[in-house]
């Protein structure tokens, strides 16, 4: 996930002041008002930067939240249904995704049972499900890419469903 | 998708520089009950020093892998005759041979020629002769040609031999990316060439219908893209890049058009592209998944695989008329089809309680007989003479070749020395 800068507002403020000050006149009116002025611009920097890095921090620990749960979502044999312990990781992730604009891929898998193209398809429509649930929650579609590569690029290369159920996934990343 | 380029690729297309590590192996499994005992005694080589390939010992391993045939040990013959007249009968009845094959190999500049006799020892009579010429380094393609000429001549089928493979091997990297090739082989699975290697995804491979081509589905750009290529150039030439699925490319049999699988509209549908024009005409037009494309022999219809009655099952696409037909019923699970070029027999996955075999729909009986009783079969090749069927299995935890007869008399498995293979795609007959 890429992140925008959140500092860019109170660097103008501050930029904004010192000129004010280097701009004032040499009576003591104008120095009084330009000592005013810059102490309300030094308050307002202040609570920007307080106010940035809350946000930054709120950030970091929706990030935190949504990586506690891992960015991998498991799904049962043949099917593309959320399960719910997929959309508690979900909902963890969309919050994360609300602050920000960055983009997200999903790369929908399947086990090694079954076709080849079947499964492609499959795993399209796993990635699909994923990608719903966070537009339907709020992330605009724009900002997800889906791509399926069915059971080609397994995480455990055996059989038996102590593999399977690894393979069968949608990576966010 | 914006633009179609094209791109000749140097790097990746590694023609005969490099010999590919998944070489296969022979492994005969299971043949006739009475298969016709053949003897092929080892050509005379007529140039000095040593001959550059072992002819005799292709068309013995070609024959020996059809299952029809027994061919006599080299060390349980009597005499080794090259001419008519060396050849005495009564060895050859002695050992119960039931033919004789015998032939001399020359060579000039470059080329080679393979001259060659059948003979039939019970009636003792030559049943058939022969010549072919060529390079002498295709020696083994020629060797190929010769068990197709008996092969037609003894069962009145023609051989396959002289034909080439495409399969997808790949090479493990646990907790990184794998390796995957492209390799093209002859029908034994000799000499392999690997065309594409690539850390992504490659798939699919088909061929066009004059051999001179392949498609297949390549990852490398970091999400699916058709190609197709051209084996004699390497010329390279990008078909789609469309958003979501392309894939599943099969050529028609008029070599005009494309079937292929894309779900930019949504949901996985078959279209058909004009290769000249790259116009793209919709074929279905359903929410389910509708995939794996590919052409009845006369070009009229497609069969596909569909999960629209809830499981995938086979259904049938006419062109003409626009109707569309399930054809399979039987299991719950039937996919990936391929036909025989006899237009009736069609190969397909098929699971039976809980595992994936290769099974053969007679479309005329509308019989369903299930072919393979190894596990996880899948991505079934027919021989373009229809005999032999060449499936992808899994043996000892690998990913390795396997081919079952139509009839499912003769199985044979071609485990690779390296890897897992699999995606196996059998050419047409080559032109000459």
């Amino acid at each position: 996930m890429k992140h925008l800068p959140v500092a860019g507002k109170a660097i103008s403020v501050l930029f904004a002041a010192t000129l004010l000050a280097a701009c004032s006149g040499s009576s003591k009116k104008q120095e009084e008002e330009a000592a005013a002025a810059a102490a309300a611009a030094a308050a307002a920097q202040a609570e920007q930067q307080a106010a940035a890095a809350a946000a930054a921090a709120e950030q970091q620990r929706l990030r935190d939240a949504a990586a506690a749960y891992g960015n991998v979502f498991y799904f049962d044999f043949d099917s593309y249904n959320l399960k719910p312990e997929a959309i508690e990781a979900l909902d963890a992730h969309i919050a994360a995704l609300q602050g920000n604009d960055a983009t997200v891929r999903l790369e929908g898998h399947t086990d090694e049972r079954g076709t080849r193209e079947y499964n492609m398809a499959l795993g399209e429509r796993r990635a699909n499900a994923v990608r719903d649930y966070m537009v339907v929650n709020g992330v605009p579609s724009y900002r997800i890419e889906t791509v399926s590569y069915g059971e080609e690029r397994p995480i455990a290369y055996g059989s038996g469903e102590s593999n399977w159920s690894q393979n069968r996934r949608v990576e966010l990343k | 998708m914006k633009r179609l380029f094209l791109v000749i690729t140097p790097l990746i297309l590694v023609l005969s520089a490099l010999t590919a590590r998944a070489e296969l192996t022979i492994e005969i499994t299971q043949g006739r009950d009475n298969p016709t005992s053949i003897a092929v005694v080892p050509f005379n080589w007529l140039e000095p020093g040593a001959a550059p390939e072992d002819v005799a010992w292709v068309v013995d391993s070609d024959l020996a892998r059809s299952g029809q045939f027994a061919p006599v040990s080299r060390s349980d013959m009597l005499g080794r005759p090259s001419t008519q007249q060396e050849i005495f009968y009564r060895d050859w009845r002695a050992i119960d041979s039931e033919y004789l094959l015998i032939g001399r190999v020359s060579a000039q500049g470059t080329q080679m020629r393979i001259e060659y006799e059948l003979y039939d020892v019970v009636r003792q009579r030559q049943a058939h002769r022969g010549v072919e010429t060529g390079p002498i380094n295709e020696a083994r393609m020629l060797a190929h040609r010769v068990s197709d000429a008996v092969y037609e001549k003894l069962t009145g089928i023609r051989g396959a031999f002289a034909t080439r493979l495409l399969y997808v091997s790949v090479t493990r990297v646990p907790g990184g990316k794998d390796y995957f090739r492209l390799t093209l082989a002859d029908s034994d699975g000799a000499r392999p060439i690997v065309l594409l290697e690539s850390r992504e995804p490659v798939l699919a491979p088909g061929w066009s219908p004059d051999g001179s081509q392949i498609s297949y589905v390549s990852f490398e750009s970091g999400r699916p893209a058709i190609y197709r290529q051209n084996l004699s150039t390497g010329a390279r030439e990008q078909l789609t890049a469309f958003r979501g699925l392309n894939g599943a490319p099969a050529w028609s049999p008029d070599g005009k058009n494309m079937a292929m699988v894309l779900s930019k509209d949504g949901s996985p549908d078959i279209y058909l592209m004009n290769l000249a024009s790259k116009k793209l005409t919709r074929i279905t037009r359903h929410y389910a998944i509708d995939t794996e494309p590919t052409w009845m022999p006369d070009g009229r219809s497609l069969l596909f695989t569909s999960d629209r009655g809830g499981r995938p099952q086979i259904y049938r696409y006419d062109l003409r008329t626009g109707t569309t037909e399930r054809l399979t019923f039987e299991g719950s699970y039937n996919a990936r089809a391929r036909v025989a070029q006899d237009g009736r027999n069609v190969v397909m996955v098929h699971q039976q309680n809980g595992q994936f075999h290769i099974a053969l729909l007679d479309l005329v009986t509308n019989r369903l007989q299930v072919l393979t009783s190894t596990e996880l079969d899948e991505s079934p090749s027919i021989a373009p003479n229809g005999s032999m069927v060449l499936y992808a299995t899994k043996h000892a935890g690998r990913g390795i070749l396997a081919a079952v007869s139509v009839d499912g008399g003769v199985k044979f498995r071609l485990p690779s020395r390296e890897g897992d293979v699999r995606e196996p795609a059998w050419s047409p007959f080559m032109n000459r």
